[in-house]
């Protein structure tokens, strides 16, 4: 099956990535190949085998109790952060 | 001061007879760092005077006798374990001006047992590749031959304890990443079972494979600090509460009736020759300390790479969703909206691989190839792990060679991700099932260091130490050097 750069741009869209015009098809090219190899695993029978989500036996509930602790200091939180005002983060306008 | 202080247990060694102290031991690893980094572009990040206070704090410790045994040993930390107030990269343009609020439960565990930390070394991007190519700083180099990678994506962790430049490091491991750079760099390389050591404050790639681990000079180094990292965490969930057996007092040279199987599918024509024979001479040295070899067949293992790249993909699309250039990170320019704000802030920050997982991971999980991708990846990984967990009824341990080839020329396999996906050929299997495994060094090939590679049954590191450690008393190949280092 190919990978067109339609199928790029649709991926693209969902993962939130901008693709630049000029790298479309590159792009296009290598996740071709990267899905043919992926499709060496439909010559495996899997038939009743059921999925395995992470190698862990069963997950114990490994809740902690719902108590609120210190955590992290919101200031030091926000140091890094590329726009944060008053301990909110600013981003571009989304309501009109 | 060179060779001699090279290792873990050497610098105990000093530090306990008191020939040298905690500073010195750190002042010698800096000025190693100072000579010789440049050509090897192994730190990313190196805290002088931070290191210099933990080592006298440790000399304080060690002339009052309350000091833990690791107190005063130097270490270097993978780039993406989190270091409050310092750079914690993850080799990415999305997190260069990034310094963590916390610290990691690795990092400060290390840090409550006296251990040194002289900075962070270099890796792939987010822990995504095979030869620490995919690099912000730029590739790590090969101290066997500095026009050679790493290996990745623990790549300046392995190239730091090969040349010298710390006595031990640590990694992680998701696919690969500790036992391949182990293997290309000629050092000793363990990844624990999956739920052995805390992953909180490791910035997450494939949250069902990622786990930390120990790169050293020698399995009795690696035992003593793995040892230090193990535990459940309140704050990781997949943290498991299991006893931890004192890995180092269990090593005791002999492998008398150790039942080895061979994983014979390994041997086939993509493995360089040399390779195959230097792995059979290192296991044949563990026969004559009285192991026994099992022919053994894992007939599902050719689909463990897609597998792991469908899995890890789909991870990481999920896990780098948090870089959205709001709450930390890199923000483009002058955004036109939220929308442009988020594709071009990732666009911007992740690099050409990392993009790739993402779009191919993000695939994967879409309407309309979820069943045949990700839910069958997760089949075949289950079929994978049953067929490992059957033949390690009547083995102890499984070995093979750790990696394909040795360490390939930097730029070699730049254009071709599938070609480097396969680098991966030998390590994945006892990742996507969750089992620990270990890299030795065994002899070398055209003077590069080879790999061998045993997989252990679940939460059994000491059996792969033991193993380990019996190989390196009979032969001296994790003893060599790279020349000029």
């Amino acid at each position: 099956m190919g990978f067109s750069t339609d199928d790029v741009m649709r991926v693209a869209r969902l993962a939130r990535l901008s693709v630049a015009d000029e790298d479309v098809e590159q792009v296009a090219a290598d996740l071709q190949k990267i899905v043919r190899f992926m499709d060496e695993l439909s010559a495996v029978d899997t038939e009743g085998v059921a999925p395995m989500a992470h190698p862990l036996g069963e997950l114990e509930a490994a809740l902690r109790a719902d108590v609120p602790d210190a955590g992290i200091d919101r200031d030091r939180l926000q140091r890094d952060a590329p726009d944060a005002v008053d301990g909110f983060y600013r981003v571009p306008r989304v309501v009109e | 001061m060179s060779g001699e202080l090279s290792g873990v247990a050497e610098v105990v060694d000093h530090l306990t007879r008191g020939t040298l102290s905690c500073v010195e031991v750190t002042t010698h690893f800096l000025q190693r760092i100072d000579a010789h980094n440049a050509h090897l572009n192994a730190l990313v990040d190196v805290d002088t005077e931070r290191a210099l206070a933990s080592a006298q704090q440790a000399d304080q410790l060690r002339a009052k006798g309350s000091a833990p045994p690791l107190a005063g040993v130097p270490i270097v930390h993978k780039a993406l374990f989190c270091v409050k107030d310092r750079p914690t990269t993850c080799a990415s343009r999305m997190l260069e001006t990034f310094s963590s609020p916390f610290d990691a439960t690795v990092v400060a565990k290390l840090e409550r047992a006296g251990m040194v930390m002289l900075g962070t070394a270099n890796m792939d991007e987010f822990a995504m590749g095979s030869s620490n190519e995919n690099s912000v700083h730029g590739p790590a180099r090969n101290p066997w031959d500095t026009a050679r990678v790493t290996g990745g994506s623990s790549g300046g962790s392995a190239a730091a304890v090969a040349a010298g430049l710390a006595p031990v490091a640590t990694g992680t491991d998701t696919g690969g990443s500790i036992r391949q750079p182990a293997a290309l760099c000629g050092v000793t390389g363990i990844k624990p079972t999956y739920g052995r050591v805390s992953r909180f404050g490791m910035i997450a790639f494939a949250s069902s494979l990622d786990q930390a681990g120990v790169l050293a000079t020698s399995a009795r180094d690696a035992a003593v600090v793995l040892q230090t990292m193990c535990g459940a965490d309140p704050a990781d969930a997949t943290s498991v509460d299991r006893a931890v057996p004192d890995f180092a007092s269990e090593l005791n040279g002999s492998v008398k009736g150790l039942r080895i199987g061979v994983v014979e599918d390994y041997f086939d024509d993509r493995l360089d020759p040399e390779i195959a024979a230097s792995v059979r001479t290192a296991l044949d040295a563990l026969v004559e300390a009285g192991a026994r070899l099992v022919p053994v067949s894992l007939p599902s293992v050719a689909a463990a790479v897609p597998a792991y790249y469908v899995v890890s993909s789909a991870e990481c699309s999920s896990n780098l969703s948090r870089f959205d250039g709001v709450r930390y990170g890199r923000r483009c320019e002058n955004p036109a909206d939220l929308d442009d704000l988020y594709t071009r802030s990732r666009a911007e920050g992740f690099g050409a691989e990392v993009q790739r997982r993402i779009l191919a991971g993000t695939y994967v999980l879409s309407a309309g190839y979820y069943d045949a991708y990700y839910l069958k990846a997760q089949r075949v990984r289950r079929r994978i792990a049953n067929e490992l967990a059957d033949v390690l009824r009547d083995v102890d341990v499984l070995a093979g060679p750790t990696a394909p080839e040795t360490a390939f020329a930097v730029g070699e396999k730049a254009d071709d991700p599938v070609a480097m996906y396969l680098s991966d050929i030998y390590t994945v299997s006892a990742s996507l099932a969750g089992l620990p495994a270990i890299s030795a060094p065994c002899r070398p090939s055209r003077g590069l260091p080879v790999g061998v590679q045993f997989v252990g049954r679940p939460f059994d590191e000491s059996t792969l130490l033991r193993t380990v450690h019996a190989l390196q008393c009979v032969t001296d190949w994790h003893q060599q050097r790279p020349a000029g280092f």
